[in-house]
């Protein structure tokens, strides 16, 4: 029972380390950040699902299309509204979001993820032409 | 103390099923979701499809080794291929070397001149029965069920390199480096590797996709026929029942899909 101040003080202290980063952070929520849309996107209106689609599920969708396309050799993407594309990262995805900075950056920095599709495929097919 | 014990082990475990009822919920909420949209995967319309590919390079149209050149170039440049000058780093998915290298056991002491002097294309065989294949343990080169390729998926290879001691043929290499500064012309609509993986000649799936023939076929003025190996009635199959053909290391019994006339 004589170490029971020493433990109070322990646990006073985990506990001041442990929530400090919330209490130094209070208030300043990151901003959800902004993506930009080039001319080309903006003018195709839809892109190859809804935009609430595309958001939550477009690493489920290129996923979906690497295996269709590597593993069993199919290439074409029909949507429900029955248009047709070609399911490629470089070719389609990237031509009209050819600006990575403004578009995937933004939403991968904020969320902190990193993926290393770029390592390969070509960022802004256009412009490097 | 018993009874306390047991309510709260009922307690963990009343818990413990709480917390798995949401992602089976979440689970049933989803196929909803993705049934509901009629989504078609397929090939596109104009693609070329064979029981296996294969390839007959006639050598006699070859004679020095900038007749080789055009060829080469095609390749590399339409698949970002590096130029990488140590030769230890060196990618090759299409290269020409001497009858001896790519054919030892068929080189007699003395050979007629002209083959001697002649540079043989060598490309990866596609074989039939590909030990590059069963090396693998990733299943990140496999051979393809619907065309007899034998394929690569970059996203998979952990750069082991059992392939690259398995092919007989040296068609594999590794890219130690970053290839991207060693790229002379990128062609942004293909992509190019990164360091770590092994690459080498794919048969030009990606234009077999869109009804094109392979790039070194293209620019070869004939040189090179490509079809499929199990229709009779094939370019590929006329030319190897007209002409006497040979396979690289056919001994080893890999079945190459890549045939000679010399
Ligand atoms: S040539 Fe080598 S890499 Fe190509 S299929 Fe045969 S064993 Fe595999
Ligand atoms: S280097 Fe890549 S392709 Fe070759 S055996 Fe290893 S994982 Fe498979
Ligand atoms: S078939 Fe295509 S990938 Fe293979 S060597 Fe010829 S051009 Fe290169």
């Amino acid at each position: 029972m004589k170490s029971k101040a020493l433990i109070v003080t322990g646990v006073v202290i985990f506990f001041l380390i442990v929530l400090f980063p919330f209490w130094y952070m209070r208030g300043k929520a990151a901003p959800v950040p902004e993506v930009e849309l080039t001319p080309k996107a903006k003018a195709a209106q839809k892109c190859v699902r809804s935009t609430e689609y595309m958001k939550a599920e477009h690493m489920q969708l290129l996923d979906v299309w690497r295996d269709a396309v590597v593993r069993e050799g199919k290439r074409i993407y029909v949507n429900p509204e029955g248009k047709e594309f070609n399911m490629s990262l470089s070719n389609t995805c990237l031509d009209c979001h050819s600006n990575k900075a403004e578009f995937c950056d933004r939403c991968h920095n904020y969320a902190s993820v990193r993926p290393y599709c770029w390592s390969c495929h070509i960022e802004n097919p256009k412009e490097k032409s | 103390m018993d009874s306390s014990r047991r309510r709260i082990l009922r307690l963990f475990g009343i818990s413990a099923l709480a917390l798995t009822t949401r992602p089976v919920l979440n689970a049933f909420a989803k196929e909803e979701q993705t049934t509901g949209a009629e989504v078609v995967i397929k090939e596109g319309a104009k693609s070329l499809k064979a029981r296996q590919w294969a390839m007959v390079i006639d050598t006699r149209k070859f004679e020095s080794e900038a007749d080789l050149e055009p060829l080469i170039e095609a390749c590399h440049k339409i698949h970002n291929v590096p130029a990488l000058q140590n030769k230890n780093h060196e990618i090759k998915w299409l290269w020409g070397t001497h009858y001896h290298n790519a054919f030892p056991g068929k080189a007699a002491r003395f050979l007629a001149e002209k083959v001697e002097h002649r540079p043989f294309l060598v490309l990866c065989n596609h074989c039939e029965n590909p030990p590059c294949v069963r090396a693998c343990p990733t299943k990140a080169t496999w051979k393809r069920e619907a065309d007899g390729i034998v394929f690569m998926d970059f996203h998979r290879c952990i750069g082991c390199r059992f392939c690259m001691a398995a092919c007989p043929f040296g068609a594999r290499s590794f890219n130690y480096r970053d290839p991207r500064p060693f790229i002379k012309e990128t062609n942004n609509k293909f992509p190019t590797r990164m360091k770590g993986v092994v690459e080498k000649c794919n048969f030009c799936a990606e234009r077999l996709a869109v009804g094109q023939l392979p790039a070194c076929v293209e620019v070869s003025n004939g040189a090179l026929a490509f079809g499929d190996l199990y229709d009779p009635a094939s370019e590929v199959r006329e030319l190897i029942r007209t002409h006497y053909t040979i396979r690289r290391k056919q001994i080893l019994g890999t079945e190459p899909s890549v045939y000679y006339i010399v």
